[in-house]
C-alpha cells in the first residue's frame, strides 16, 4: 500500500502491530469465506425449494451430519485464535511492560480536549504534581510544582504533540484530569482507555518515522471530535535537538515569566 | 367463560387491562420512539456526511444556521441510543409483541396479571414522557452516550439527571412486565401444551424475560446511584482530585468510574440478547409458516437460547477491555465471548436448515424473516474480531463496533420486527396489507440498511472513532469520507421505505374485515384458532387444548395440522 490511509487498515508504524494486523486479516478472511459458503447455500435452498405447483415441502424427519462438524471446527478454530494468537498478543501488549530503565518514560494526562504530554526533562526525574496547583492562565496544565520542586523545573510540558525517537520502546503513564477518554493511535495499533483516578501504563515501538494522528477514541463531551493529538516520530537525534530546544525555550520562557510577574507588580 | 359488561372507551382503549389493547398501545408507542430514534439519526448522518453544512428544511428549526451543533450532536448521539433500545425495539419486541401473542399462543384468555400489565404499559408511558422533557431543559437531553460513563454524565447538564428518572421508570416497566410474561408462560399454559409444545417465539419470550427480571436490577441500582452523586452530591463513581476546565470539581472523590460500567454491562449486555432473542423467535414462526415443514433441530435451538441466556450473564466485561484489564480477566471474558457465539451460531444453522426440503412461499414477512438470517450472521460474524482482544485493541470504539452491532439490532431485529407486523397484521386487524408496497418496503428497507451499515465496517477499519462530530479534521478519515456521503443517502432511502410500510399498515385499515384473515397463511399455532380479531378479555370462544408440536407441517396426511386439532 503506497497511501497511508485508504479504506483498509492504515499503514501499520509499530513494532507490535504486525501480528495484530495478521490476525484482523485472518479474521476476515475466515469470516468472508464461512460467509460466501453458507450464503451459497442459503440461496441454493431459496431456488431449489422454492414454493411451485406440483411441489410439496418433505417434513419427514432428517439429521445433518455435516453442519455438526462445521459448527465444531469453527469451535476449534476460535479455541486456536483465543490460545495461540489473541491471548499471547494481549498479554505481550498489555502486561509485559518493558521497565522504566528500558524505555523511554512519558506521562499522559488527558483532559477537555487535549493531550498534556509531560516529560521527566534532562535529570529524568518527574517533578511532584498536585491537582490543586492546575492552572490554565498560568500555563500549568497538570499542576506540576515548579516552585517547590527542583525535579520539575526542567520538566518538559507538550500540549497534543508527542515526540518520541524511532525504534526505542515508549512507555506512557496514562490518565486523566476529568473524564475518561480513550488515548487511540491507530497507525501504533495502540487503544488505552485514560481514566480519572488511575495511572495505566501503555507501551509502543515506532519502526518508522514520520507525523501521525492521535485520535480520541472514548466520548469525552462536546469537544471530542477535536480532541486531535499527533505523534512526531523522529529520528534519534531530531528527538534530541527537539528535547534541547524544548529545553531551551523552558529557561526563557521562565525567565521571560519572571520579568513578566515583577513588572505586574 | 368471563361474562362482562360493554366497557367505556376510556376502559376499553386507554386504561385497558387486556393483553391485546396494551400490546397495541405498546406497538403505537415504540414506533413513534423507533421514527424519533430515526430522525436524530437522520440529521446526525447529514452533519458527518457534510459537516457544518445546514440541514435542508428542518435545520433552521435547530439552530440560527441550520448547522447542527456539536452539543445537539451529542444529545442526538445519547438518545438515539436510548430511544432506539429501552424505548423503540425493547417496548416493540417485548412490550408489543410479547403482550399481544404470548397469551394467544398458550391459549390464554389474558396475561397473568392484567393490571399489572397495565401499570408496565404507563410506568413506561411516564418514562418516554420524562425521556421527551429532558430535550426541553437547559443544556438539553443526556449528552453522554446511551452508556452514559461517569464521570462525563455526572457533570452533564441538568438533561442528565432527566435521563436518570426516565430510565428508573422505563427499568421498572420492564421489570412489570418480565414478570408477568414469565407467569403467564409458565402457569396458564391450555392442557397439553406441554413446555415443548410451546412456540419457539413463546420459549424466547420467556428467556428474554429472565433476563430483563435478572439484569435490569442491578442497572436500575446503578441508575439510582448515579442519580444520588448528581443531586444529593455523593461520590460513588466520582474518584478524588478531579479538575474539570482548569477548575477543581468539589466532590467528596474516592469513588470509582470503572464500577459504573461494570452494572451498566451487567445489563446492557444481557440486553443485546434482549433486543436479539424476541426476533429469532419472531423468524422461527415465519420461516415455519412459510416452508411448510417443522423447524428443523427445534430442542436443540430451545436448549440453545436457554443456555444463551446463562452465558450472556458472564461476557458483560467484553465491552470494556480497553479499560486497563489484566491478561486473567480478559482471558477469562474472551472465552466466554468466544463460548457465547456457539448457542447464537446453533439457532442460525437450525433456522437455515428448515429451508432444506421446504417449499418456500415468498410472502412478505417471509422476505423479512429470510434477510434476518444473512444480517445477522453478519452482525455475529464482525463480533469475532471484537470479542477478541488482540484484535479489539484496534478495533474497540471505532466504527466497526457500530456496524457490528447494528448489523444484529437494525437489519436484524427491526427487519424481524417489520416481518413480525406483517405476519400478524391479518389477525390483529381482520385485513390483509397491499402486498406490492410490502415488497417495495422490504426491498428499500433492505437495500437502505445495508447501505448504512456496511460501509461502517470499511470506516471502522480505517481507524475512525465513532462519536466524532466532524471527523474529516482527521487526515486518517479524509480517505473514507465518501462513503459517509454514500451512507446519508442510504439512510434517505430507508426513510422513504418507511414511508410506505406506515402508508400501507394504516391505510390497509380503510379496507372491509374479510373472514380470510383467520389464517390467512395457514399456520398451526394457538393464535390463529382465535376468532379475528381476539375477543376482548377472552381471546377464544371455546377453551382449547393442544394436541401436538408447535409446527406440524406435513407431517401427516394433512397439509397443516393446528395445534388444537384433536384428529390426526
Amino acid at each position: 500500500m503506497n497511501e497511508p490511509y485508504g479504506w483498509w487498515l492504515p499503514i501499520n508504524i509499530s513494532a507490535n502491530g504486525a501480528p495484530i494486523d495478521q490476525l484482523i486479516t485472518t479474521l476476515h478472511w475466515f469470516m468472508v469465506l464461512l460467509f460466501i459458503g453458507w450464503g451459497i447455500f442459503f440461496l441454493y435452498c431459496l431456488f431449489r425449494f422454492r414454493a411451485r405447483p406440483g411441489h410439496q415441502a418433505d417434513a419427514s424427519p432428517k439429521h445433518f451430519r455435516l453442519p455438526t462438524y462445521l459448527e465444531v471446527g469453527v469451535a476449534l478454530f476460535e479455541v486456536f485464535l483465543l490460545v495461540f494468537i489473541s491471548y499471547p498478543i494481549w498479554s505481550k501488549v498489555k502486561n509485559d511492560m518493558p521497565s522504566d530503565e528500558e524505555a523511554m518514560v512519558v506521562r499522559v494526562t488527558a483532559e477537555q480536549f487535549a493531550w498534556n504530554i509531560h516529560y521527566a526533562g534532562k535529570d529524568g526525574i518527574f517533578g511532584q504534581t498536585s491537582p490543586d496547583l492546575i492552572s490554565p492562565e498560568d500555563n500549568n496544565p497538570i499542576g506540576l510544582d515548579r516552585e517547590n520542586d527542583p525535579n520539575a523545573k526542567d520538566d518538559i510540558i507538550s500540549i497534543n504533540v508527542m515526540h518520541f525517537p524511532v525504534n526505542k520502546k515508549v512507555k506512557v503513564y496514562l490518565s486523566s484530569k476529568d473524564v475518561i477518554h480513550s488515548f487511540g493511535i491507530p497507525v501504533m495499533r495502540v487503544k488505552q482507555d485514560a481514566i480519572p483516578g488511575t495511572v495505566i501504563p501503555v507501551w509502543f515501538e515506532a519502526n518508522k518515522t514520520g507525523t501521525f494522528e492521535i485520535m480520541c477514541a472514548q466520548l469525552c463531551g462536546v469537544g471530542h471530535t477535536r480532541m486531535r493529538g499527533e505523534i512526531h516520530v523522529d529520528t534519534e537525534e531530531e528527538f534530541q535537538k527537539w528535547l534541547q530546544d524544548e529545553a531551551q525555550y523552558l529557561d526563557e520562557y521562565s525567565d521571560a515569566g519572571q520579568r513578566e510577574d515583577d513588572s505586574d507588580v | 367463560m368471563s361474562s362482562h359488561h360493554e366497557e367505556g372507551f376510556i376502559r376499553k382503549y386507554i386504561f385497558s387491562t387486556d393483553h391485546k389493547v396494551i400490546g397495541i398501545q405498546y406497538g403505537l408507542g415504540a414506533m413513534f420512539f423507533l421514527l424519533m430514534g430515526f430522525g436524530l439519526m437522520l440529521m446526525m448522518r447529514w452533519q458527518i456526511a457534510f459537516p457544518g453544512k445546514s440541514i435542508p428544511f428542518i435545520g433552521k428549526l435547530l439552530t440560527q444556521d441550520g448547522i447542527l451543533s456539536p452539543e445537539l450532536y451529542n444529545q442526538f448521539g445519547a438518545m438515539h441510543g436510548t430511544i432506539m433500545v429501552f424505548l423503540g425495539v425493547v417496548p416493540m419486541a417485548v412490550g408489543a409483541f410479547g403482550n399481544y401473542l404470548l397469551p394467544l399462543q398458550v391459549g390464554a384468555q389474558d396475561m397473568a396479571f392484567p393490571k399489572l400489565n397495565m401499570a408496565s404499559f404507563w410506568v413506561f408511558f411516564v418514562g418516554g414522557l420524562v425521556m421527551l422533557y429532558s430535550f426541553l431543559l437547559p443544556g438539553g437531553a443526556a449528552q453522554s452516550g446511551w452508556t452514559s460513563y461517569p464521570p462525563l454524565s455526572n457533570i452533564a447538564p441538568a438533561g442528565q439527571t432527566a435521563w436518570l428518572i426516565g430510565m428508573v421508570f422505563l427499568i421498572t416497566s420492564s421489570l412489570l412486565g418480565s414478570v408477568n410474561i414469565i407467569v403467564t408462560a409458565v402457569q396458564l399454559r391450555v392442557p397439553g401444551l406441554s413446555f415443548f409444545r410451546l412456540p419457539f417465539l413463546v420459549w424466547a419470550q420467556l428467556v428474554t424475560s429472565f433476563l430483563l427480571l435478572l439484569a435490569f436490577p442491578p442497572l436500575e441500582a446503578a441508575g439510582v446511584l448515579q442519580l444520588m452523586d448528581r443531586v444529593f452530591g455523593t461520590s460513588f463513581f466520582m474518584p478524588s482530585g478531579l479538575v474539570v476546565s482548569g477548575q477543581a470539581l468539589e466532590v467528596s472523590g474516592g469513588g470509582n468510574p470503572l464500577l459504573w460500567q461494570h452494572l451498566f454491562w451487567f445489563l446492557a449486555h444481557p440486553e443485546v440478547y434482549v433486543l436479539i432473542l424476541p426476533a429469532l423467535g419472531i423468524v422461527a414462526e415465519i420461516v415455519a409458516t412459510n416452508t411448510r415443514k417443522p423447524l428443523y433441530g427445534y430442542n436443540t435451538a430451545v436448549y440453545a437460547i436457554i443456555f444463551l441466556g446463562f452465558m450472556s450473564f458472564i461476557v458483560w466485561a467484553h465491552h470494556m477491555f480497553m479499560t486497563g484489564m489484566g491478561t486473567g480477566m480478559s482471558a477469562f471474558f474472551q472465552a466466554t465471548t468466544m463460548i457465547i457465539s456457539i448457542p447464537s451460531v446453533i439457532v442460525l444453522t437450525v433456522l437455515l436448515l428448515t429451508l432444506w426440503g421446504a417449499s418456500i412461499r415468498f410472502t412478505v414477512p417471509m422476505l423479512f424473516a429470510l434477510a434476518f438470517l444473512p444480517m445477522f450472521a453478519i452482525g455475529g460474524l464482525t463480533g469475532l474480531p471484537l470479542g477478541l482482544t488482540a484484535s479489539d485493541i484496534y478495533l474497540h470504539d471505532t466504527y466497526y463496533v457500530i456496524g457490528h452491532f447494528h448489523y444484529v439490532v437494525a437489519p436484524g431485529t427491526l427487519m424481524a420486527l417489520m416481518g413480525g407486523v406483517y405476519h400478524w397484521y391479518p389477525k390483529i386487524t381482520g385485513r390483509m396489507f397491499n402486498k406490492t408496497l410490502g415488497k417495495l418496503h422490504f426491498w428499500g428497507t433492505f437495500i437502505g440498511m445495508n447501505g448504512i451499515f456496511a460501509p461502517m465496517f470499511f470506516i471502522g477499519m480505517a481507524g475512525v472513532s465513532r462519536r466524532l462530530y466532524d471527523a474529516t479534521i482527521y487526515e486518517m478519515a479524509r480517505s473514507v469520507q465518501p462513503l459517509n456521503v454514500i451512507m446519508t443517502y442510504s439512510s434517505w432511502l430507508l426513510a422513504a421505505a418507511q414511508v410506505l410500510f406506515l402508508i400501507n399498515i394504516f391505510a390497509s385499515l380503510r379496507k372491509p374485515k374479510e373472514a380470510a384473515a383467520d389464517n390467512p397463511w395457514e399456520a398451526t399455532t394457538l393464535e390463529w384458532a382465535a376468532p379475528t380479531p381476539p375477543l376482548p378479555h377472552q381471546n377464544f370462544p371455546e377453551p382449547l387444548e393442544a394436541y401436538r408440536g408447535p409446527y406440524e407441517y406435513n407431517t401427516t396426511s394433512r397439509e397443516f395440522a393446528p395445534q388444537h386439532l384433536q384428529e390426526a
